[in-house]
């Protein structure tokens, strides 16, 4: 019982971590009609950019700093290179952000190095929040869940109840009639592409110290982001945050349960192979739940866009 | 009068694929060098790979992230099939594996784009992505068939021997593979020319248009998807024969990217596109790979330049100066791009050269000799920095004061009575 409760506890971390991201993405789509394929590789920038400020001046400035440096950067990135891309249509736009994935993890493995930073938390949150019989949560992963909660808040109250917010969503579905309003949309869209890669460096700072900072941390959490918003319904906040935690949930739980194939086969009534290692099923013998679980998310990608192409919570056009 | 036009006709759309296959066979005699049939059987298999990722992302406009799945799947199979030659199980010259590898693509292909073809766009390219995922993520997991980390290796010299040939030499499979080559290159060359393959244009570029006039989008996506996987199968066959090996690393998301990078970097939408970038690329690789180990840094600042300033690609960049060429003013432009050619050399000399010395000196921070662009010097002064500052700077600065006259010239130089600019 005390191991599900730390499972769940967990795993709405790596959730809400996932949604961090997959909210920028989810509101970058819906603007430009662009899924940004660099956003975790601006998550990983937001962690290293923290990781060099937390040397010379201490984590809590860093905590600040690198995600308005990254959102800087992310704005930058529209005015200078998508905007430019813009003009020759979707698919070069999403070869453009690729290219920018490629070149920010290159990048950081020139600077940084190719292996990982010690990027630490800080020494006040170095202790044992809650303490269960079957493990504990360290006081960092509380501090992680109540910023992702706190981001998650400030969020929805900006989009759902500011004026800023009421324009951004004008702007997604009608750009045009909003700049015939007087509204300087590329400004709106180059805001929002900033705060949504900003939001992507935010995760990156919170989740470097848990979660290790090395360059292949964009690549780890990339697709698996691609995964939370594709299975949401691209272009659904909603979506995307109850798959967030769907995988988020999904990954956690398959990750700590050792069941075996071997335990269900032999259930079934089948017998054990004496020399499992030279039987032509022992694959399927020797498969365990943690060895699928990396994999679940992508299963359950393909399974939802060959029945639901637009995903749970996604508009059928879109 | 019809019968003679129809002949020229032919010659001339014959005698391209007569200079292609007599180049082909002279050019293991021109380049003798150790390692360089090596490098050209890497690039055949990268010309065929590119190329039927040409068929998506070219010609059908989808974005794929995961096709050297097909090519790793195909070639996985082959692997297995040229061991079961070996004990003499089945009768099979080398020669027609690459069709095994083919087949297998094929197979694989139409399962897949049975389903991932209903959409083009994001959608496609995430399935793409997610399949790619799956299938490295079974890599590890089912050794029977992948060997795990290791792969799975063979041995094509025991096959039987094909008119004596026993493809011990590189040269001999230099040769195997400049024959499928040749055969892929052709084959999807007609299939650009069938109604399918030009449909694939059109639902390219309109989709709406392209259904109103009666044919299914979808089929087409499908069609072009399958022969895209039966060329990758072949590049995977053409692989297990010069490597005799497969791992994961073949068909991992790595190596998705590094079609999409050569065959983008060489010219989508253009036929000959993705030769020049498999070309191109490979020895970027090989070469400059050997030179210094931040060439993925270099190729991804290409790539990027590429998709911004030249969205054609290199091919492109070489097609666009047609026009000014048949206005007959392509003269107008030598001088500007002679002007503009030294400040750019300079600037990127001056760029790597930084790029690099920064490098050296912190990973390589003990030895103080180092040499670059055939110059040695010595690292802990500070004359090599400011060289290097002022190239880049002199060059960036003078670039872009020639650019704009590059920029009108080419303006000029396309300007056409009665259009505007």
């Amino acid at each position: 019982m005390d191991l599900i409760i730390i499972n769940i506890i967990d795993g709405l971390i790596y959730g809400l971590l996932l949604f961090m991201l997959s909210s920028g993405l989810t509101l970058i789509f819906s603007m430009m009609g662009v899924l940004n394929l660099s956003h975790a590789a601006f998550y990983m920038l937001g962690a290293y950019f923290a990781y060099q400020i937390s040397l010379v001046i201490g984590f809590w400035v860093g905590l600040i700093v690198a995600p308005v440096l990254v959102t800087i950067l992310g704005a930058l990135v529209e005015r200078y290179g998508l905007r430019r891309v813009h003009q020759y249509g979707h698919v070069p736009e999403l070869i453009f952000t690729f290219g920018l994935f490629f070149v920010i993890e290159e990048s950081v493995q020139y600077i940084w190095g190719r292996n990982m930073v010690p990027y630490n938390s800080p020494e006040s949150l170095n202790f044992i929040a809650i303490n269960l019989a079957g493990g504990s949560i360290p006081a960092y992963k509380v501090f992680m869940l109540l910023v992702s909660v706190a981001i998650f808040v400030a969020l929805y109250y900006v989009l759902a109840r500011t004026r800023i917010g009421m324009i951004i969503q004008a702007a997604l579905s009608y750009p045009k009639t909003v700049e015939a309003l007087g509204h300087n949309v590329p400004l709106v869209f180059m805001g929002v592409f900033g705060v949504g890669t900003g939001l992507a460096g935010l995760a990156g700072v919170i989740a470097g110290p848990s979660l290790t900072t090395f360059p292949g941390m964009a690549f780890l959490l990339g697709s698996i982001v691609f995964v939370c918003v594709v299975v949401g319904g691209l272009g659904s906040l909603t979506g995307a945050f109850l798959a967030s935690l769907l995988i988020g949930w999904l990954q956690t739980f398959a990750a700590s349960y050792n069941i075996g194939a071997a335990d269900i086969l032999i259930a079934m009534g089948y017998e054990y192979p004496k020399d499992v290692y030279y039987h032509p099923w022992r694959d399927l013998w020797t498969l365990t739940l943690p060895q699928i679980g990396p994999i679940l998310p992508y299963l359950l990608l393909i399974l939802v866009l060959v029945f639901r192409p637009y995903g749970l919570f996604g508009r059928r056009d879109s | 009068m019809a019968n003679g036009t129809n002949n020229t006709m032919s010659m001339s759309s014959v005698l391209p694929w007569i200079i292609a296959a007599i180049a082909l066979v002279i050019l293991p005699f021109v380049f003798t060098g150790g390692g360089s049939i090596t490098i050209m059987n890497q690039i055949g298999i990268t010309i065929v790979l590119a190329m039927s990722y040409n068929m998506l992302l070219g010609q059908g406009g989808m974005l794929s992230f995961g096709h050297a799945v097909y090519m790793g799947l195909g070639g996985f199979v082959a692997v297995h099939v040229m061991n079961i030659v070996e004990y003499q199980e089945i009768w099979l010259p080398l020669p027609f594996l690459p069709l095994v590898g083919g087949l297998v693509g094929l197979g694989f292909a139409t399962i897949i784009g049975s389903f991932s073809t209903r959409k083009a766009g994001t959608v496609f390219a995430m399935i793409s992505l997610g399949i790619g995922e799956l299938i490295a993520a079974c890599c590890i997991i089912i050794t029977v068939f992948f060997g795990g980390e290791e792969g799975i290796s063979g041995d094509r010299t025991m096959a039987p021997p094909t008119f004596g040939i026993e493809f011990i030499s590189q040269k001999e499979v230099y040769f195997l593979i400049a024959f499928w080559v040749l055969v892929s290159t052709f084959l999807m060359y007609l299939f650009t020319q069938t109604p399918v393959g030009k449909m694939a244009n059109a639902v390219r570029d309109n989709p709406e248009r392209a259904e109103f006039v009666g044919y299914s989008m979808r089929w087409v996506r499908f069609v072009s998807f399958c022969a895209a996987g039966f060329f990758a199968g072949v590049a995977g066959g053409l692989f297990a024969i010069n490597f005799e090996i497969l791992t994961e690393l073949n068909l991992n998301l790595n190596a998705s990217f590094t079609v999409l990078l050569a065959t983008y970097i060489g010219g989508v939408g253009f036929f000959l596109g993705p030769i020049v970038g498999a070309i191109l690329f490979t020895l970027l690789q090989t070469v400059i790979g050997l030179k210094t180990d931040l060439w993925a840094l270099y190729t991804g600042v290409v790539f990027i330049l590429t998709v911004m300033f030249l969205p054609a690609g290199i091919t492109g960049f070489f097609a666009m100066h047609l026009v000014p060429w048949h206005l007959g003013r392509f003269g107008m432009l030598l001088k500007p791009y002679a002007k503009i050619f030294l400040p750019a050399l300079m600037f990127v000399i001056g760029a790597v050269g930084l790029t690099e010395l920064v490098n050296h000196s912190r990973h390589h921070g003990d030895e103080v000799l180092m040499s670059l662009f055939w110059v040695e010097f010595n690292t802990k002064s500070a004359v090599p920095y400011i060289v290097l500052v002022l190239l880049t700077a002199v060059g960036f600065w003078f670039s872009r004061l020639f650019a704009r006259e590059v920029k009108e010239a080419w303006g000029d130089a396309t300007f056409v009575e009665g259009q505007g600019r």
